[in-house]
C-alpha cells in the first residue's frame, strides 16, 4: 500500500470508529428509554396515583412516593435557590475576580460534581444526629445543598449576559446597585434563572443517595416534615431489589415518571437557554 | 421638589450595603458548606480512624459481628471499576467529541449534542435498574462465558475473567459506569475542541493533512490540557457514583482475582449498609470510608477544573 493511501485508509478507520462510537452512546440512551417504556407503561395505572405503597404481595400505588418526592423536591429548592441565586449575584456584581470570588467560583464547581452520598452524609451528622430521627426536613436540606452550585452557576453566567449598557444606564440615573440588580438586572436575566431553577430540580428530583439516610423511606402516608417521608427515588431502589413481582411493576412505573419528567425539564431548560441566546444574539 | 432627598440617601445606603451583605454571606455559605462537610466527616470518622489507626485502608477485613473493620476491598472495587469504566469512557467519549466537532452534519449537529446532554441527565438510579435487569443477564448470557472461554485461556491476564458468569460483579459496574460518564467526558471534550481556533485547523488541512492527521496532530496537541480536565472530571463521577453501582456491583467485601466476581465500593457499601449498621464502631467506618472518598474526589474534580481553567483562559486570550 502506498504512504498516500494508507494515509486515507488510516483516516477511514479512526473516522470509522468514532461514528461507530457516536452510534454506540446514542444506542444506549435508546435502550434504557426503551427499557423505562415497556416496562413502565404495564405497570401503568390510575391506581399509582390513587394508592399508597403497598406491602408485599397486594397492589398498590405511588402517591405517598410522588407527594414525598414533590415535598422535598420543592423545600430544597426553596431553601437553595435563593442562596444560589444571591451568592452567584456577588460573584457577577459584587465580586467580580477577588480573591473570594476567585475561591467561592472553584468550590462551586467542585460541589457541583462531587458525589452526592456525600451530601447526604454531612446532612446525617450534622442534622439527623442532632434530632435524633430521619426526617423530611433533612432529606429537603440535602437537596437544597444540592441545589445550590447549579443555581449559582447559571446565576452568575446569566447575570454576565446582560448588556453592560443597561447597567450603566440605571447607575447614571442615580440607582445603588442592589437597585440596579433588583428592577433592572434580574428582570433582564429572569429566563436564565429560571433555566437554572428547572436544571436544579432536574438535578435533584432523581437524587437518591443523599436521601436514604436523611430522610429514609416510609411505607406509609405522612406530611409531617419531622419525621421519616416516603420518596420516589428510595421507593425505587428497595422495591427494585425486591423479590415481588408487585413491587418491581411500581419500581418501573416510578422510573419512568421520574426520568419522564427529568427530561421534560431539561429539555425545556435547554428549549429555553437556546431561545435566550437567539433573542440575545438579534438584539445586540 | 429636591433633587436629593438625604434620607432617602442614607436609607438607599442601608439597602444596599444589607443587600450586599446578603449576597456576601450566601456566596461564603458555599465555603461553609464545604468546610462543614470535611469537618463533619472527620469527626463522625474519628472513632473508627482512632480505633483501627492507618490499618483502616490496609486491611480488606469487613466484618460487622466481630467489629473489624478494613476499607481495602471498597478502596479496590472503587477504583477498578473507575478503571474499567475509564477504558471503556475514554476513548468512546473521544471518539462523540470528535464526531460532533469535526464530522457530524450541521443539522444533526445540535439533536445528537441534545441527546448526549439527555443521556447525562438521567438519574443514576435508572443507571442502576436498568443495569441490573437488562444489561447484567445481556453480560451473563452473551458477554461473560465468552470472556471466560476464550480471555480467560490468555496467560496472565486470564485469572482476571476466572469463574461462574454472575452477571452482576465489577465488570458489570464499570460497564454501568463507563455509560454514566460517557457524556460528561463526551461533552467536555467537545467544548474542549470547539476552542482550537479555525486558522490552526485549516493550516492543516493546507498543508494537505487529513482530517484524523489533523485532529491527531492539530487539535489534540493544542486542547490536551483541556482533554485531561475533562477526563478527570469523568473519573470524579465514577469513583463517587453511588446508586448505579450499588445495583449491579453484588455487595460482597472481598478483594478477588477476578472481575467476574462480586465486590463493592465506597460510595455502594455506605449506601447499603448505612441504615442497618448497629454500633458506634460500624457507623463510624461507613463515615470513614465516606471521608477517604470525599478526599480523594475532591483532590481529583479539583485538579480537573484547575485544568479545564487553564484551558478556558487560554482560549479567551486568543480570541
Amino acid at each position: 500500500m502506498s504512504r498516500r493511501s494508507f494515509r486515507k485508509f488510516k483516516n477511514g478507520v479512526f473516522l470509522a470508529l468514532s461514528l461507530i462510537a457516536t452510534l454506540a452512546g446514542l444506542a444506549c440512551l435508546a435502550a434504557i428509554l426503551w427499557t423505562l417504556i415497556s416496562h413502565g407503561l404495564a405497570g401503568m395505572s390510575w391506581h399509582l396515583f390513587s394508592q399508597m405503597t403497598p406491602p408485599p404481595g397486594s397492589r398498590g400505588g405511588l402517591l405517598n412516593a410522588l407527594f414525598g418526592s414533590t415535598v422535598m423536591t420543592v423545600l430544597g429548592i426553596l431553601i437553595g435557590s435563593p442562596i444560589g441565586v444571591l451568592a452567584g449575584t456577588y460573584l457577577a456584581e459584587y465580586g467580580h475576580n477577588s480573591r473570594l470570588s476567585v475561591l467561592v467560583r472553584f468550590i462551586n464547581d467542585v460541589l457541583l460534581s462531587a458525589p452526592s452520598i456525600i451530601v447526604g452524609l454531612f446532612i446525617y451528622e450534622v442534622v439527623v444526629v442532632r434530632m435524633g430521627h430521619f426526617s423530611a426536613i433533612s432529606g429537603a436540606l440535602s437537596l437544597a445543598v444540592l441545589a445550590i452550585p447549579v443555581t449559582l452557576r447559571t446565576t452568575e453566567d446569566m447575570l454576565n449576559l446582560v448588556p453592560i449598557g443597561m447597567k450603566d444606564s440605571s447607575a447614571a440615573l442615580g440607582a445603588y446597585p442592589w437597585r440596579t440588580i433588583i428592577s433592572v438586572l434580574y428582570p433582564a436575566a429572569r429566563s436564565g434563572i429560571v433555566t437554572g431553577l428547572l436544571l436544579a430540580i432536574a438535578r435533584i428530583s432523581g437524587e437518591t443517595a443523599p436521601l436514604l439516610f436523611t430522610a429514609l423511606n416510609n411505607q406509609f402516608w405522612s406530611t409531617n416534615l419531622d419525621a421519616p417521608m416516603a420518596n420516589l427515588p428510595v421507593v425505587i431502589f428497595q422495591f427494585a431489589l425486591s423479590p415481588y413481582k408487585d413491587w418491581q411493576d411500581l419500581a418501573w412505573a416510578g422510573a419512568l415518571i421520574i426520568t419522564a419528567t427529568i427530561l421534560i425539564l431539561s429539555v425545556s431548560a435547554r428549549a429555553l437557554l437556546a431561545l435566550l441566546q437567539s433573542k440575545g444574539g438579534s438584539a445586540r | 421638589m429636591a433633587i436629593i432627598d438625604p434620607r432617602h440617601a442614607a436609607k438607599q445606603l442601608i439597602y444596599e450595603r444589607v443587600f450586599r451583605a446578603a449576597t456576601l454571606t450566601a456566596a461564603a455559605l458555599v465555603l461553609v458548606i464545604l468546610g462543614g462537610v470535611g469537618i463533619s466527616l472527620a469527626r463522625g470518622s474519628w472513632p473508627a480512624l482512632s480505633h483501627f489507626g492507618f490499618s483502616f485502608v490496609t486491611r480488606e477485613i469487613w466484618n460487622p459481628v466481630t467489629d473489624e473493620f478494613g476499607a481495602l476491598a471498597a478502596i479496590y472495587g472503587t477504583v477498578v471499576t473507575s478503571i474499567i469504566a475509564m477504558a471503556i469512557a475514554v476513548p468512546a467519549g473521544f471518539g462523540i467529541a470528535l464526531f460532533l466537532t469535526e464530522l457530524c452534519p450541521p443539522l444533526l449537529k445540535r439533536p445528537i449534542g441534545v441527546a448526549v446532554e439527555l443521556l447525562a441527565a438521567v438519574p443514576s438510579i435508572i443507571f442502576g435498574i436498568w443495569g441490573l435487569f437488562v444489561l447484567a443477564p445481556v453480560l451473563q448470557r452473551h458477554v461473560q462465558p465468552w470472556l471466560i472461554e476464550y480471555a480467560g485461556a490468555i496467560p496472565g491476564v486470564g485469572k482476571l475473567f476466572m469463574g461462574p458468569p454472575y452477571g452482576i460483579g465489577v465488570l458489570t459496574a464499570g460497564f454501568v459506569l463507563a455509560i454514566m460518564v460517557l457524556p460528561f467526558i463526551a461533552a467536555t471534550m467537545r467544548d474542549v475542541f470547539d476552542t482550537v481556533p479555525p486558522m490552526l485547523k485549516e493550516s492543516g488541512y493546507g498543508l494537505g493533512a487529513t482530517t484524523w492527521e489533523v485532529i491527531w496532530h492539530v487539535v489534540v496537541p493544542h486542547s490536551r490540557v483541556g482533554i485531561v480536565g475533562g477526563v478527570m472530571l469523568g473519573l470524579g463521577r465514577a469513583l463517587g457514583e453511588t446508586m448505579a453501582v450499588t445495583f449491579v456491583i453484588g455487595n460482597a467485601h472481598r478483594i478477588s482475582s477476578s472481575l467476574l466476581a462480586p465486590g463493592t465500593t465506597i460510595s455502594s457499601s455506605i449506601a447499603n449498609e448505612f441504615t442497618e449498621a448497629v454500633g458506634d464502631l460500624y457507623t463510624s467506618s461507613l463515615i470513614a470510608l465516606g471521608l477517604l472518598l470525599f478526599v480523594i474526589t475532591f483532590s481529583v474534580i479539583a485538579a480537573a477544573q484547575a485544568m479545564l481553567r487553564r484551558i478556558e483562559r487560554r482560549a479567551s486570550l486568543a480570541l
